[in-house]
């Protein structure tokens, strides 16, 4: 009898360890905003309750895991607190910011905001923004135009003729190390570049279209040459094999099959230099009338004119930069949505 | 090369098949050769034109450089010391939080998650440093007076490290303010580094660390981490690049001084690179300029060492990936 007794306690050994039960860790999620609510009740800031909350989650988790799992698994528990809060913290910033800019910026956009100029006709006219949105139009326009047949025609090189020798080697290094240039060097660049040719004080829009094109050369380049790559062998070799010399190849059937791809990238490389600042700053420089002309006199763009602002620091002034503050982001905001749907439209049919 | 057998229905057609290797094929490689130098020429040119104009700069009488120094190393120091303080705050905050976020994207969140979450860091990306800037000055550097006053509380008295957080400043606009907002500024391109690397992990040393028991963050520390150790150090590296020539926040939230000292939350401190060329090129005299320019080619060289050692780095573990 007590050998059978010992017999059937052997056999209930556990193979495997005691586990969490599968709700532990929203088991653990309520009573952390419980106590976050508790203390928000309590007269805490709403900060401090969501520290609270989550501090207690992350301490709280793993403990109970250390009671019963054991370490290997409270240490995964505790990184994958860790892991999912720190996602939580980088939100934090963008909505406060997203927040921050539509409720102080929507409200000062209407008519007369966009429509007219800092430059005063009259004593009472209204003050806008419409001379720095047509600045910031024409500079990235400018910069579209330097930047586009340079980038897509060194992808074309760096894919279609240089492969792999060495000269497209360090052109493609070269092309990652640029675009870490910092923007001030490129505002740099193209200010050394002007004053020399022009004498010193030489201020005009197309100064910054070369400071910006500097910027979006190499994004345009690394987005074109992922496209070109993507661009199956079999279809330049059955153009190769119906005789087709080699550039028309490229012109009917590589660059065509990419378009999407490389229009998306373009319009991405444009999205990110429009809200450039500091290059402008020493090239273009700044004005309060409308100016149409890029290769004469200062040009204001949004971004410069959202710094000006800033330096003047009083209540009017800070209303405006939120209100062109808003519009660029949604301008952002909006190149971007258009280079998914430029890209969904212009994808390469299928099948 | 034979004639084609039918007669092509319209010119076009026969002049493709019967020019290969003509004037055509001649310009287009030309233009596309062309095309490729002139990039090896614009990042020349940024350095030469930087060196032409901003020579003179490194060796100006004492009186160009302004009431705080003498020479251009005394000029330079205190901005790199700005530069470098607010370029090391901002990573230290950013690294942990983009590898974090990188790992919810490759490895823990479901494939419906992941991909709203990467939107949202390449969203990050997109607001212009403007933007970022104003925020800063206008809206963040209030929130964290009362952070300022904790930390010069609660971390002041330790000894070594209390040198860090002396007096903090009533305005909040300090060089740990403009260390944060560089760090949200940095963030995105870490993280889309660290993602690329984390997801390329072989799916069968995963699934073997997992076959043996591991937990998923073992499995995290001893397949994914090792093989990606050389794509996260060049992404801070390239993050750090990044942080060195930021202009805008910097310029925009800190207020400036030039006396160096340790303390990350005094009310001036020296500003950076980038940020003083901004604030100071209106004074368009020429002497200044030229010290400005050369200021300019130090922050060149130090960001293309930086990105350099960065793409290397990358360059080298692919090799030895491909091997």
């Amino acid at each position: 009898m007590s050998t059978l007794e010992e017999v059937s306690t052997r056999v209930h050994v556990s193979l495997v360890q005691p586990r969490l039960p599968r709700q532990a860790p929203a088991i653990t999620g309520v009573i952390a905003v419980a106590l976050g609510a508790l203390m928000l009740v309590l007269g805490m800031g709403v900060v401090g309750a969501i520290v609270l909350a989550v501090v207690v989650y992350i301490v709280a988790l793993p403990l109970w895991s250390l009671a019963i799992e054991g370490r290997r698994s409270a240490t995964d528990r505790l990184m994958t607190a860790l892991i999912w809060s720190a996602f939580g913290v980088a939100v934090v910033p963008l909505v406060s910011l997203v927040w921050r800019v539509v409720s102080k910026g929507a409200g000062r956009i209407d008519g007369t905001f966009l429509s007219y100029s800092f430059f005063k006709t009259q004593i009472d006219q209204p003050v806008g923004i419409y001379h720095a949105i047509i600045g910031t139009l024409l500079i990235t326009l400018g910069a579209t135009i330097i930047s586009v047949p340079v980038g897509v025609m060194a992808a074309v090189y760096l894919v279609e003729y240089g492969k792999g020798n060495k000269l497209a080697k360090a052109i493609t290094f070269l092309v990652d190390v640029m675009t870490g240039i910092p923007s001030i060097v490129a505002g740099l660049f193209a200010f050394a570049l002007f004053t020399l040719i022009f004498g010193p004080a030489y201020v005009s829009g197309i100064g910054g279209s070369v400071a910006l094109s500097l910027l979006m050369i190499p994004i345009v380049v690394r987005a074109t040459e992922e496209m070109l790559m993507l661009v199956p062998d079999e279809l330049r070799e059955a153009a190769y094999a119906l005789g087709t010399p080699k550039w028309k190849t490229i012109v009917r059937i590589v660059l065509p099959t990419a378009l999407g791809g490389i229009l998306t990238g373009i319009t991405l490389a444009i999205s990110r230099v429009i809200g450039e600042t500091a290059p402008l700053l020493l090239i273009a420089g700044a004005t309060d009338r409308t100016n149409m002309n890029l290769f004469d006199g200062a040009m204001t763009t949004l971004p410069v004119l959202i710094y000006g602002q800033n330096l003047r620091g009083d209540a009017p002034a800070e209303a405006i930069a939120w209100g062109a503050a808003f519009i660029l982001i949604v301008i952002v905001m909006v190149l971007n949505l258009a280079a998914r749907i430029v890209g969904k439209i212009f994808a390469p049919k299928k099948g | 090369m034979t004639a084609p057998t039918t007669e092509a229905e319209d010119a076009p057609a026969a002049s493709w098949a019967s020019v290969r290797g003509g004037a055509g094929d001649r310009i287009f490689s030309g233009a596309a050769l062309l095309a490729g130098l002139s990039i090896l020429a614009a990042l020349a040119g940024v350095f030469i034109f930087l060196a032409i104009k901003g020579v003179t700069g490194f060796t100006k009488p004492a009186e160009v450089y302004g009431p705080h120094a003498e020479s251009f190393v005394g000029y330079v120091v205190p901005l790199l010391v700005g530069t470098f303080t607010a370029s090391i705050i901002a990573l230290i905050i950013a690294v942990p939080l983009a590898f974090g976020i990188a790992l919810v994207i490759s490895h823990y969140a479901p494939r419906w998650i992941a991909a709203p979450v990467a939107y949202v860091i390449d969203l990050l990306a997109a607001v212009p440093s403007v933007v970022y800037g104003l925020w800063g000055a206008f809206y963040l550097a209030k929130k964290l007076v009362p952070m300022h006053q904790w930390l010069h509380d609660h971390l002041g008295p330790i000894p070594v490290i209390g040198h860090l957080f002396g007096e903090p400043s009533p305005a909040g606009r300090t060089l740990l303010t403009a260390g944060i907002v560089l760090a949200i500024m940095i963030l995105p391109i870490i993280t889309a580094i660290t993602r690329e690397v984390f997801s390329r992990t072989p799916r069968l040393h995963e699934e073997a660390a997992l076959a043996l028991g591991a937990t998923r963050w073992e499995m995290v520390r001893m397949t994914v981490f090792p093989y990606a150790r050389s794509g996260m150090v060049s992404a801070v590296m390239l993050g750090l690049g990044r942080a060195l020539g930021e202009t805008m926040a910097v310029t925009m939230v800190l207020s400036v001084g030039f006396d160096l000292s340790w303390n990350v939350l005094a009310t001036s401190s020296p500003t950076s690179i980038a940020a003083n060329i901004a604030l100071k090129y209106k004074e368009r005299s020429a002497d200044l300029l030229n010290v400005l320019v050369a200021t300019g080619l130090v922050l060149f060289l130090l960001t293309f060492l930086v990105n350099f050692l960065a793409r290397w780095i990358v360059g080298r573990s692919e090799r030895r990936m491909a091997r």
